[in-house]
């Protein structure tokens, strides 16, 4: 060859529309990549240090601030975990709310994806606000059932970020049978609404690019999993969360401040796109009716299919918010009285980003001995540098940096990381030789 | 004197993230259809979550979410302000270092070497310490989470051209005016209303749960009286000690007020 050694070299150095803050360094050395390191700098914030010795009844109120685009999952995680230690039967009405204040959190968080961060990419936007003048009727039509999605998290917990409803035994308050009618009404009005967003995000021509990868989701038996469900994975682990440690370890790169998860050694994805891998058969038939329409094969092994992923599950989630509340009544109590014990106890719940897991060992006064938690996107991390390696070499590493950057940011946002949550994220720099 | 509100010229603005959970950027990305109003009446300049990104001009209001907590955002908080007409915290990350202040005076360097196994890639200062800590500020607008209302009424109060101005009163104040019954009183439940800031409508009293102070200490807040009232409740002192050291612990009335029981032990 006659080709000229080239070094090149691009540093992204603070990745816009993620959650929260991280760089990307790439080194491409005689068109080979030699450096891919995705680098999370969130400062760290000793979450699991600070929760040492302090009661039960805190824990929710404490755990929503590892995030505020996702405190319901890091709620009723710990809160699952708890009760399950406690021995709590909770009351099949918070059981069911439990699981219609968590669609909020997807509803919310999903369409707040899809039109403020991702999409913007797929139309030549730097954003949003550019979005919305040339697809003013889509990012409108986003906005409104990304509200939606934060007034049935307000139903329950009386704000969106950082709610204040949770109580482990249950909610601190019931809603009215009024406020829940007229959200029902809400929720009837959004379907058609989230049905055309889903032949909307079908339309958005993606890059074909398919990749092998272990999916890992939460199973359950009777619906979709979201806050209840065993680990389950693409190669046939089926696992109760307590046995999380057995197969999936955290490891620290000096590169990040976030831990890298491992799957029997191996990165591995988790989010909307691993779901519904692995659970695309519990959905309702009218969801799966629309997942037909969208063309989407299933399991899909190209990453670029997460936009349209969380689409249909919004379309999910108003589903199942409206059936549980269309049989809502105001219970007796909403909550039922606990009893600390002692011991060591686990939760796990699909996060929008995908699996959220805790550990929590306990004192016989309630008070935390030490807590641990693995977000979404600690998980997700190994996988997303994998995927940006095996991304960058079907586009072609030929192409201009800026074309490199644009690309593996639209791969990096497929992801959705939440780079507050991850708490132990994007800058890129590109080197080439 | 200038009375128009046709704006003309758009104020640039820039939103800034430090060590924070995000959660106050929200109150400006769940504005729905305020938030594209919003785009047509200020230029943003920077705000990485949304997309603009543009850290080193001049901007006529710079909004500053989180702590600092890294010796890296010292160089940049200053960066910042020295770029900035006007700096407004928003938060209680960034108005008291938030609830990973709760490492101060603590901070045990064990701790990175507990998580981390390659410490010395981890930089992180012994404190998490607010904005005001570091740089001049030249409004405050408190609450963990801020709220989209807070935060219109101060875009509102700039686009206008008066100063923006914000409830320091009780939360017990408002949660009069809604006519909640006082949970404190009818349940014996130990809340915080009666120190705490106001500015969130009394959110937990309406749920029938006690404040916990995410919106930190209101003026004039009699934390002994209230610390006397928790004690007669039956609180221990290290229960006591744990309500005012939470959400807003470094803020200097409720460290005050921890401190002072810690020192009286059994008082």
């Amino acid at each position: 060859m006659t080709e000229q050694k080239k070094t090149v070299s691009i540093h992204v150095p603070v990745l816009a529309r993620v959650e929260g803050e991280g760089a990307l360094d790439l080194r491409i050395d005689d068109g080979a990549i030699t450096e891919l390191r995705l680098r999370i700098f969130e400062p760290p914030r000793f979450f699991e240090k600070f929760l040492e010795g302090r009661h039960y009844t805190e824990i929710p109120d404490m755990v929503a601030r590892i995030c505020g685009i996702c405190p319901v999952a890091y709620q009723v995680t710990a809160a699952q975990a708890l009760e399950k230690l406690f021995g709590v039967e909770l009351d099949p009405w918070a059981h069911a709310m439990r699981r219609v204040f968590y669609c909020g959190e997807w509803i919310q968080s999903h369409s707040l994806h899809i039109h403020l961060l991702a999409a913007p990419d797929f139309f030549g936007c730097n954003n949003a606000i550019e979005l919305a003048r040339i697809a003013p009727d889509e990012v409108r039509r986003g906005l409104r059932i990304q509200a939606l999605g934060n007034e049935l998290m307000d139903l329950f917990g009386a704000r969106s970020v950082h709610p204040v409803g949770v109580r482990i035994g249950g909610f601190h308050a019931a809603p009215s049978l009024s406020r829940i009618q007229a959200l029902r009404e809400k929720l009837r009005t959004a379907l058609p609404e989230a049905e055309a967003l889903i032949r909307w995000a079908a339309s958005i021509p993606v890059p074909q690019d398919d990749q092998a990868f272990i999916s890992v989701a939460l199973q359950h038996p009777a619906d979709y999993a979201i806050e209840r469900g065993d680990i389950a994975a693409s190669d046939g682990l089926h696992i109760a969360a307590e046995a999380f440690d057995d197969h999936f370890a955290e490891v620290h790169e000096p590169h990040s401040t976030a831990l890298f998860s491992r799957y029997h050694g191996q990165p591995y994805l988790v989010g909307p796109l691993a779901r519904l891998n692995l659970n695309h058969a519990r959905l309702p038939a009218r969801v799966n009716a629309l997942l037909a329409e969208s063309g989407l094969l299933l399991p899909s092994r190209n990453l670029f299919h997460s936009l349209v992923a969380r689409a249909i599950e919004i379309l999910l989630a108003l589903h199942e918010a409206l059936r549980l509340l269309d049989a809502y009544r105001v219970p007796d109590s909403p909550w039922v009285p606990v009893t600390p014990r002692a011991g060591i106890t686990t939760g796990c719940t699909e996060a929008p980003r995908g699996l959220l897991w805790h550990r929590y060992e306990m004192d016989a006064a309630g008070c935390v001995v030490n807590a641990r938690i693995v977000p979404p996107t600690s998980q997700n991390q190994g996988r997303i540098e994998e995927d940006l390696r095996l991304s960058l070499l079907n586009f072609g590493l030929d192409h201009p940096d800026d074309a490199l950057r644009l690309h593996c940011e639209k791969v990096i946002r497929n992801y959705d990381p939440c780079i507050s949550c991850a708490t132990h994220f994007l800058r890129m720099n590109v080197e080439r030789s | 004197m200038n009375t128009s509100t046709a704006h003309p010229i758009k104020p640039r603005v820039a939103v800034h993230k430090f060590s924070s959970c995000d959660g106050c950027q929200l109150a400006i990305l769940n504005l729905g259809e305020d938030l594209l109003k919003l785009a047509e009446r200020v230029e943003l300049v920077h705000f990485a979550e949304a997309g603009p990104l543009d850290p080193d001009t001049d901007v006529d209001v710079a909004f500053v979410e989180g702590s600092v907590s890294t010796p890296e955002d010292i160089e940049r908080i200053q960066h910042i302000r020295a770029h900035s007409k006007l700096l407004i915290a928003i938060g209680a990350c960034a108005t008291a270092g938030g609830i990973q202040g709760l490492r101060n005076g603590v901070f045990d360097a064990q701790w990175v070497t507990q998580i981390y196994s390659h410490p010395e890639a981890i930089a992180s200062l012994e404190r998490s310490t607010p904005i005001a800590g570091h740089v001049k500020v030249d409004f405050e607008l408190w609450g963990c989470p801020v709220s989209g209302p807070q935060m219109l009424a101060v875009v509102n109060s700039l686009l206008l051209g008066v100063a923006p101005h914000d409830n320091a009163d009780k939360v017990c104040t408002e949660c009069k005016r809604q006519g909640y019954p006082c949970i404190m009183v009818t349940r014996g439940i130990a809340c915080m209303g009666p120190v705490t800031r106001a500015g969130c409508g009394a959110l937990c009293p309406s749920l029938g749960r006690d404040c916990y102070g995410c919106y930190g200490p209101a003026e004039n807040a009699n934390t002994d009286a209230l610390a006397a009232q928790f004690a007669r409740q039956g609180l221990t002192p290290q229960a006591i000690v744990q309500r005012f050291q939470s959400i807003n612990s470094q803020a200097p009335v409720f460290l005050a007020a921890a401190d002072k029981i810690r020192m009286n032990g059994h008082d």
